[in-house]
This record gives C-alpha cells, structure tokens and sequence, in this order.
C-alpha cells in the first residue's frame, strides 16, 4: 500500500473508532452530558485527562520547542506536568468535594455573588476560544499535510467528527472516545520515537536512549550533540537557557498554575465517584501524560542531531570537519523528505554563497572565533530555514521509517487536535447553558431544556472555533500564552483563595480577578500590540526594551499577574464587609471528604 | 459536618502533609531543575549532565510518585480522623 493510501486507511479506521463510540455513550441527562453521570474510574479519566490535555500543541509543537531550546525547553516538561502535583493537592479534591459541575458555579456559591460568576464565565471563554483557534488550524494542517486535502475541507471534516461525539455524548461520549483518542496519540508518539531511538543509540527506550552513548562510539548522545551544535554556532544544548535564569523560573510558575487553572481540565475532576478518585485521578492523568513528556526530550535531542546528520556529513565522522566544503550535501542530492517538506514552505533553502551546497549554522552566532571559521568557509549566511512542527511530523521520514509509521503519526496528531477542542467545547459550552442560562438568566429551566441549551450552545461553538480556524486572526502565535497567563492570573488564584481562606469575600476575590487578568494583558499588549493589533504596542513608555520586568518575557508574565491577584484580593478584603457566616460554614465542609455526593446541577 | 476539635486536626494535619509535599515538588523541579542545574550538571548519570536530568526527566517521574504517594497517606488521614468516604 502506498503512503497515501495507508494514511487515508489508518486515519479512516480510528475515525470509524470514535464514531462508534458516539453512537455507543449517547448522554440522556445533564448529569451524563456535563459529568459523564459522576461515576468514570479514576484511570479511565485518568486517560481522560491525558488526551484532553496534550493538544495539536504538545503533540506536534513541543519537541521542535525543545529541539531549538535545548536545556531552556526544559521548563514546558516541568511547567506542564507540575501544574497536575498542585492539582492533586490543592484544588481538585476539595472542588470535587465541592459537588458543582463547573468553574463558574463553584465561584458563584463560594463567592455568594453572580457578578463574580460573571467575571469567572468570562475568563474561561476567553482561555477556551483561544485555545480552540490552535486546535482547530491544527486538524486544518494535519490533514492538508497527511491527506492531501486543502485546510478548509480539513476543518469542515474535523468540525464534523467534533459535532457528532461531542454534541450527542456530551462529557460521557467525550470521555470515552479521548480513551481511545489517547490510545492513538501514544502510540504514534512513542512508536517512531522508539524506533529512532535503537537506530541511534541501540536503547529502544528514548527515556534512556537520551542518555547513552551515540550507537558505535563512547561518547553519550548528549556530548555529542553539543559538540555539534556549538561547532555550528548554536547555544550548548544541555545548559542554554532562555533570557535568563530568572525567566525561566518565572515562566514554569506560570506554566504550573496556569495548568492548575484551566477550567477544561479542572472540569474532569467532577467526573469522578469520590474526593479520593480525585485524588487518584490527577495521578493517572500524570502516568498517560509522562509517557509523552518524557520521550519528548528523546525526539527532541535525536531530531535535531538526525537534522544535523542530513545536511553535513561531518556529524556522522568522528573528528569530521563540520566546515570543510564537500561535508555540507548539494542541494540537487538532497533526500526525498526535505523535497516533500518543501512543498509545504515549512523548510525553505536559499543559497546565498551560490555553492549549490547547503549550510545550516547560526549566523547570529556573536563568536569571534565561528565568525572566522565561517568567513574562512566562504558561508554567506545561514542557508536552510527550519519550521520546528516538522520536527514530529517529519521526524519518521528522517529516520527513513516504513509508511505505517508515517500514517501513524497522521492519526496521532489529529486525535491530539480533536480530543482538546471537544474538551473545550464542553468547557465553553457548559459555561453557557449552565452558568449563563440556567444561573443566572433562566432559574427556572427543566434539566430537558438546560441539556438541549448546553447541545445548541455546544453546536454554536463548533460553528465558532471552525469559523476562527478557517480564518484565524492575526495574533493566532500569542494565543497559548494568553490561555495560561488568563487561567494564571486569575482562575487559580481565586479558587485556591475560595478554598483555603474562610474569610475572603466577593470584594476581593473580584477585584483580584480582574487586576491580575489587568496586568497580565497590559504587559503582553505592551509587547504585542492592544487585542495584537500591529503596530499599537507601547513599550516606548518602558524606554522601548522588551522583557522591561526583570527581563521576564510576557508569556511568562502570570505569575506576576497571580501574585497582583493575592495581594489585591487580601488588601480590598480587609476594607470590604466580612463573609456570611453560612459561606465560612460551607468552606469548612469543602475541606472533609465525608458526605461527597454526585455531582448534580442542583443549588 | 462541622469543624469541631478533631476536624480543626485533620485539616491541620491535611495542611502539613500538603506542605511538605511541596517543598519536595519545589526542590526537584525549581531547585534541582533549575536553580542548582549548574552545579548538578557536573554530576552525570550515564550520559545525562544532572541539572539537565531534572528538568527535562527526573523532576517528572517524581512529580508522579509525589501524587500516589499523597493519595495515599491522604487516605489513611481520612480514615485516622474517620472523615473517609463510604
């Protein structure tokens, strides 16, 4: 079978798989549609969880991240996985205890106000479209890619597959095709993973694999892509760091209460029977995510040297001169892969010192030394420009691995894509047939018409995040950042202020939230432009530097944003009436697992 | 329920166990992640540098123990101050 015709035959089949799921966990009350019925296993959720969390973007974009940032890249692993220990700890069980199917209700109760409500409704809309946006472009590219279909058709299909598991199962349909979502995502992860791994260090497993020596030598992988990538120019792989030290401090803590603070995911932990199923739960959904994250490292550090390899036959030599001119490969003979690549704009060549040769180096290197090499060489400037997405998708093709591996890696980066946005369709839709309908607009709503609300709504968005997908708007590159800097600045803050203090009152909490969300976009439109309109940034009232903050990058700024938060939130208490005896009551209770019942929809 | 003398221990308790929790969490993936990586990187463990060990391997096996292992010692506070659920 042809490359084409396994990738339509792999892809075709896992879609039958989730369809089939659909049809089999139809959701017939709100209980089912918003919590899968309150009673989904503590692994299976787990899974759940898994395929919910890793999107278009740790699937596809990650190791490329990593790829380019070496050691620095470090703080998306410690970032994204560590947000699941303060989870565990420190919200899920007690939220689960809680018994509300959502972010906003529980802020609604605990805050006894509908303008806090409000105010949490409007966060998590803001966090889960933007989010979507990367979703849905990424199922647009996997397809016209993989499939040889345009970008629309790809969007319109992946809308289509969303809307009939989605919008019929609800919760129950979605966590039981993100089982099988996550099921596909592993595997075509780990497999091209495992088999670059033995081919360049005879370890199959990538987690120890990065830590061996280079197949046939006794030097480790590691040593020896430093030494290639400071030859060429680059930063040293295992110690570069981004901005500062400081940076990247503040960004995993960013990262981590950011992660803590999604509402899509925080919503997962009311599907389950008891707080100690909660407990559990945040510790599975870890296991499935680990497995991923840490062979990310592994593709990481093998792609980029397997990159290396491809373009200069030094690499592969021991002692190989990296700058003698018939180690760089002529463009006419270069491989199959980077031909097909090509195609798509994502590696672009452009010979600037008219050799026909082709060199990849970092012609921003500021060493005396390289630049002297490199003039000597006769290299005009850096010759091979890299997308680092191609560092997943292509990464099969590199290590010349057979077609089912390739379609593979197809299904796995669509499952990523879908198995997110349906978990932020629930998440925006719940919002608003929950807490905007039924909270705050309809009391008096039957749960049969509160659950074909939540199904239109859910509909609506569908219609919504294809639309943005289909024409993304202009700050589509900054959306990740907000996501976690909104959920950082103000969702975590206020519920780890709604749990832990009994004396915080609807004054503070809102007026936390809406400072540390404030600042946090301040400083990113600062850098980005208002609402990243170009050309609008004002980071001339800073003296014009970026990183103005202690050189903290703007995507890392939610952390400083949560920190606004807690003190705004404390100092605006202090002045404002205390809380209702009943709420401090109610807080107590929150805190013992003991008479946790079944999540309902009733207040 | 309300909080009476044994429940005002069990949160007490709840809050230390969470505590030293997170000072392990911090160490691992701040501390010896991050801050310490310099120093630890002249440490190797077969062919990883330590510092880089942490912050891209090690910290993530150990955010994982740290969770089961809350769980269940969290559980047996639960039945200590008979809070469990049934």
């Amino acid at each position: 079978m042809g490359l084409q015709a396994m990738t339509y035959f792999v892809v075709g089949l896992t879609f039958a798989i989730y369809i089939g799921i659909a049809v089999w966990a139809r959701a017939g009350s709100t209980s089912e549609f918003y919590s899968a019925g309150g009673n989904v296993g503590p692994v299976v959720n787990g899974m759940a969880i898994g395929a919910d969390w890793m999107s278009a973007a740790s699937f596809i974009s990650m190791a490329g991240l990593i790829a380019n940032m070496g050691y620095g890249g470090g703080l998306f692993l410690m970032g994204w996985t560590g947000g699941y220990v303060l989870l565990a700890m420190l919200l899920a069980p007690y939220l689960r205890k809680f018994g509300k199917f959502t972010v906003p209700s529980f802020v609604s109760t605990r805050y006894y106000s509908k303008g806090a409500s409000l105010v949490a409704v409007l966060c998590l809309l803001a966090a889960s479209l933007t989010y979507i946006i990367g979703q849905m472009t990424g199922v647009g590219v996997a397809f016209s890619r993989f499939l040889g279909v345009s970008n629309s058709t790809g969007i319109y299909i992946g809308m289509a597959i969303v809307f009939m598991y989605a919008v019929f199962g609800g919760m129950k349909g979605i966590t039981y095709t993100q089982v099988a979502q996550y099921c596909v995502l592993i595997l075509a992860y780990t497999v091209p993973a495992i088999f670059i791994s033995m081919q360049l260090t005879g370890n199959p497993l990538p987690q120890l694999g990065l830590g061996s020596n280079f197949a046939g030598t006794d030097m480790s992988l590691l040593g020896k892509l430093d030494e290639v990538v400071t030859g060429l120019g680059f930063g040293k792989y295992t110690t570069q760091v981004p901005g500062s030290m400081l940076n990247m401090f503040v960004y995993t803590v960013s990262l981590m209460i950011g992660t803590a603070g999604l509402p899509h995911v925080i919503m997962r932990f009311f599907t389950v029977a008891t707080v100690k199923d909660a407990r559990y739960s945040a510790g599975w959904a870890l296991v499935f995510i680990a497995l991923l994250y840490t062979t990310a490292p592994g593709v990481a550090a093998m792609a980029r040297l397997n990159l290396h390899a491809t373009v200069n036959k030094a690499v592969m030599q021991s002692g190989g001169d990296l700058f003698a001119p018939e180690n760089s490969i002529v463009y006419s003979e270069r491989p199959d892969w980077m031909k097909r690549w090509e195609v798509t704009g994502l590696l672009k060549f452009e010979d600037k010192n008219g050799d026909g040769r082709i060199q990849y180096y970092n012609a921003k290197s500021k060493n005396a030394d390289f630049l002297a090499k490199v003039e000597a060489a006769g290299w005009k400037g850096n010759e091979l420009k890299v997308n680092r997405d191609i560092m997943v998708l292509a990464n099969p093709e590199i290590a010349l691995l057979p077609n089912w591996v390739i379609a593979l890696v197809a299904a796995g980066g669509l499952a990523a894509a879908l198995s997110t946005a349906a978990g932020l369709l629930l998440a925006i839709s719940s919002a608003i047939s929950h807490d905007l309908f039924k909270s705050i607009w309809f009391p008096e709503m039957s749960e049969q018409k509160e659950l074909l609300t939540g199904k239109i709504a859910m509909a609506c968005s569908i219609v919504v995040a294809g639309y943005l997908g289909l024409n993304p708007p202009g700050f589509a590159a900054g959306t990740v950042a907000i996501a976690f800097g909104l959920a950082a600045s103000s969702i975590f803050p206020c519920l780890m202020m709604g749990i832990f203090s009994k004396t915080m009152n609807k004054e503070g909490a809102i007026a936390g939230m809406l400072s540390g969300l404030g600042i946090t976009m301040f400083y990113v439109f600062a850098h980005k432009g208002i609402f990243f309109i170009k050309g609008t940034s004002f980071l001339g009232m800073f003296g014009g530097k970026s990183s103005f903050f202690f050189g903290i990058s703007p995507n890392a700024f939610g952390a400083i944003g949560a920190i606004v938060n807690f003190a705004v939130a404390f100092a605006v208490k202090n002045m404002t009436p205390p809380v209702p005896q009943d709420i401090a009551q109610m807080v107590e209770d929150v805190r013992i697992p003991r008479g946790s019942k079944a999540v309902d929809g009733a207040h | 329920m309300s909080m009476d003398n044994s429940g005002k221990a069990y949160w007490k308790d709840t809050l230390g166990l969470v505590r030293n929790f997170l000072i392990i969490w911090f160490l691992v993936s701040y501390g010896a992640g991050i801050l310490f990586a310099p120093a630890l990187n002249s440490i190797h463990l077969g062919g990883y540098p330590l510092g880089f060990w942490f912050a891209q391997q090690g910290s993530i096996y150990i955010f994982v123990a740290l969770i089961f292992i809350y769980a269940k010692m969290m559980g047996k506070l639960d039945e200590k101050y008979d809070v469990h659920e049934d």
